[in-house]
């Protein structure tokens, strides 16, 4: 049960632990936050075994761990390690590029990430049951996770008010499945909870993509890269918590240090936004 | 019309608040002290135990609601709001605390990491079979003066699943995640 909640990327047990401390709901285990992969280059793969299990015995929250897009031989790795959600994500290399992993093989859950509705559907499709907006990793930059989640959230409104007969139409537009577009129309929300990712580094972007409907935030670089991680991680779950309390984030917010210090967007070399199909 | 808190620093807030609706109840979502005022009875959600507990402290609410408690105030836990009110957690984090109003052992995770949860029939006295959710799930291993009102075998042993000490009530399981609305039900007519 992790809507409402943090999910933070962590490094090491160390890093597993602090974020346990000042309230996580679960931590992202992977070797570089996204931020140094990005500054590194080379191809990013799933994390060594080893750390994820020193993480997995270092914590009592769940455990979630990055596979390639598409590469389901690492999904299967991961699954016999227990871990408890798999992320198959554009932050790492993606391995396939037409197909994603086939997600209804596993018993264990995946998260995928979406810029728009289509995008969302279609992972779903396959067997996710989680989805996250990608906003652009490693950038400390909020803009581009506001982008998708507001895309996400307006065509989810347009097929609440479509009349049943355009329903075929918006499918073919979204490329998304029939089924699963009728659901939305049906209901006008996701089947399966929507998280927010992607450039989140102050407590006031987490309370920016909650009210903009995020139902939990994942922080990547954002905590570990800032001046104070343990005094920026409590403060964005308290964010969370109280988003719609703007004396609580004041508070919070209050004396923070510098947080990661980001790119503009519009400079990068590799939009990771864009791997995933 | 009765006025029920949903403890809202994590977890399932929303689905306890629907369910509640459903019974007909004036729903208070709590996130600090004063929310605490008007209210009847309050329901801690699921989620993760730590992050709540964590909350508790940082909102103000946890001697809030120790005082609270003290008074009588009826409160039902589902999952890690069971391992809060419990009375003593099992493979929790060594500085875990919990409010003690339920004299039971749990054990976090008790019926398996996430890849281990699972869906089965829970048989409750005076209601009959009902949807059991059991996500991440914390198992009862001991139980105290406690009124045992379903148990569950998952193949290793009966354990309770629901259990009520006078004003207090726990569940293992997510009667918040399906459309049956009884042991909610149970909850708010005991108020």
């Amino acid at each position: 049960m992790l809507r409402g909640g943090v999910i933070m990327d962590v490094v090491n047990p160390e890093q597993a632990r602090i974020a346990e401390d000042s309230g996580a709901v679960a931590v992202m285990a992977l070797e570089r936050v996204p931020s140094d992969i990005r500054r590194d280059g080379g191809v990013a793969r799933m994390s060594d075994p080893q750390m994820i299990q020193e993480i997995q015995a270092t914590v009592t929250i769940p455990v979630m761990a990055k596979a390639r897009i598409g590469h389901f031989a690492e999904a299967q790795i991961l699954q016999h390690l227990d871990v408890d959600y798999i992320d198959e994500s554009e932050v790492l290399t993606p391995a396939d590029e037409a197909n994603h992993i086939n997600k209804w093989d596993f018993t264990v859950p995946f998260v995928c990430g979406a810029t728009n509705l289509g995008e969302a559907l279609r992972r779903i499709g396959e067997g996710a049951c989680l989805i996250r907006s990608k906003g652009e990793a490693g950038t400390g930059n909020v803009v581009e996770a506001v982008r998708h989640l507001r895309t996400i959230n307006a065509q989810i409104r347009r097929l609440a008010t479509a009349d049943s007969a355009e329903l075929f139409a918006l499918a073919k537009d979204l490329q998304a499945p029939l089924p699963l577009v009728q659901e939305v129309a049906a209901t006008g929300k996701l089947p399966v909870p929507l998280f927010c990712a992607g450039g989140i580094s102050t407590p006031a972007d987490a309370v920016l993509v909650m009210q903009l409907g995020a139902e939990s935030v994942f922080v990547g670089s954002g905590i570990f890269k800032s001046d104070d991680p343990i005094r920026m991680a409590t403060a964005i779950v308290e964010a969370v918590t109280h988003y719609q309390d703007p004396a609580v984030v004041a508070r919070v917010s209050t004396g923070l240090g510098a947080a990661m210090k980001g790119f503009e967007t519009s400079t990068l070399d590799i939009r990771l936004a864009e791997r995933g199909w | 019309m009765k006025h029920v808190g949903v403890l809202a620093l994590q977890g399932d807030v929303r689905e306890h608040a629907t369910t509640l609706r459903k019974l007909g109840v004036e729903v208070h979502e709590v996130r600090r002290p004063t929310d605490l005022n008007g209210i009847e009875g309050l329901v801690i959600p699921g989620g993760e135990s730590t992050t709540i507990s964590h909350l508790l402290v940082s909102s103000g609410l946890r001697d809030e609601l120790k005082s609270a408690f003290a008074d009588g105030l009826p409160v039902f836990g589902t999952c890690a709001g069971l391992i809060v009110l419990s009375a003593s957690i099992l493979d929790g984090r060594t500085d875990q605390w919990s409010f003690g109003v339920l004299d039971v052992t749990v054990k976090r995770n008790g019926y398996g990491r996430q890849t281990a949860s699972f869906e089965a029939p829970v048989d409750v006295d005076g209601i009959g079979p009902v949807p059991g959710v059991f996500i991440r799930a914390p198992r009862i291993t001991e139980v105290g003066a406690v009124e045992t009102l379903a148990s569950y075998d998952h193949g290793d042993g009966s354990h309770p699943v629901l259990i009520r000490q006078v004003q207090a009530w726990g569940c293992s399981f997510h009667p918040e995640l399906t459309a049956d609305v009884r042991v909610h039900e149970l909850f708010v007519n005991s108020l």
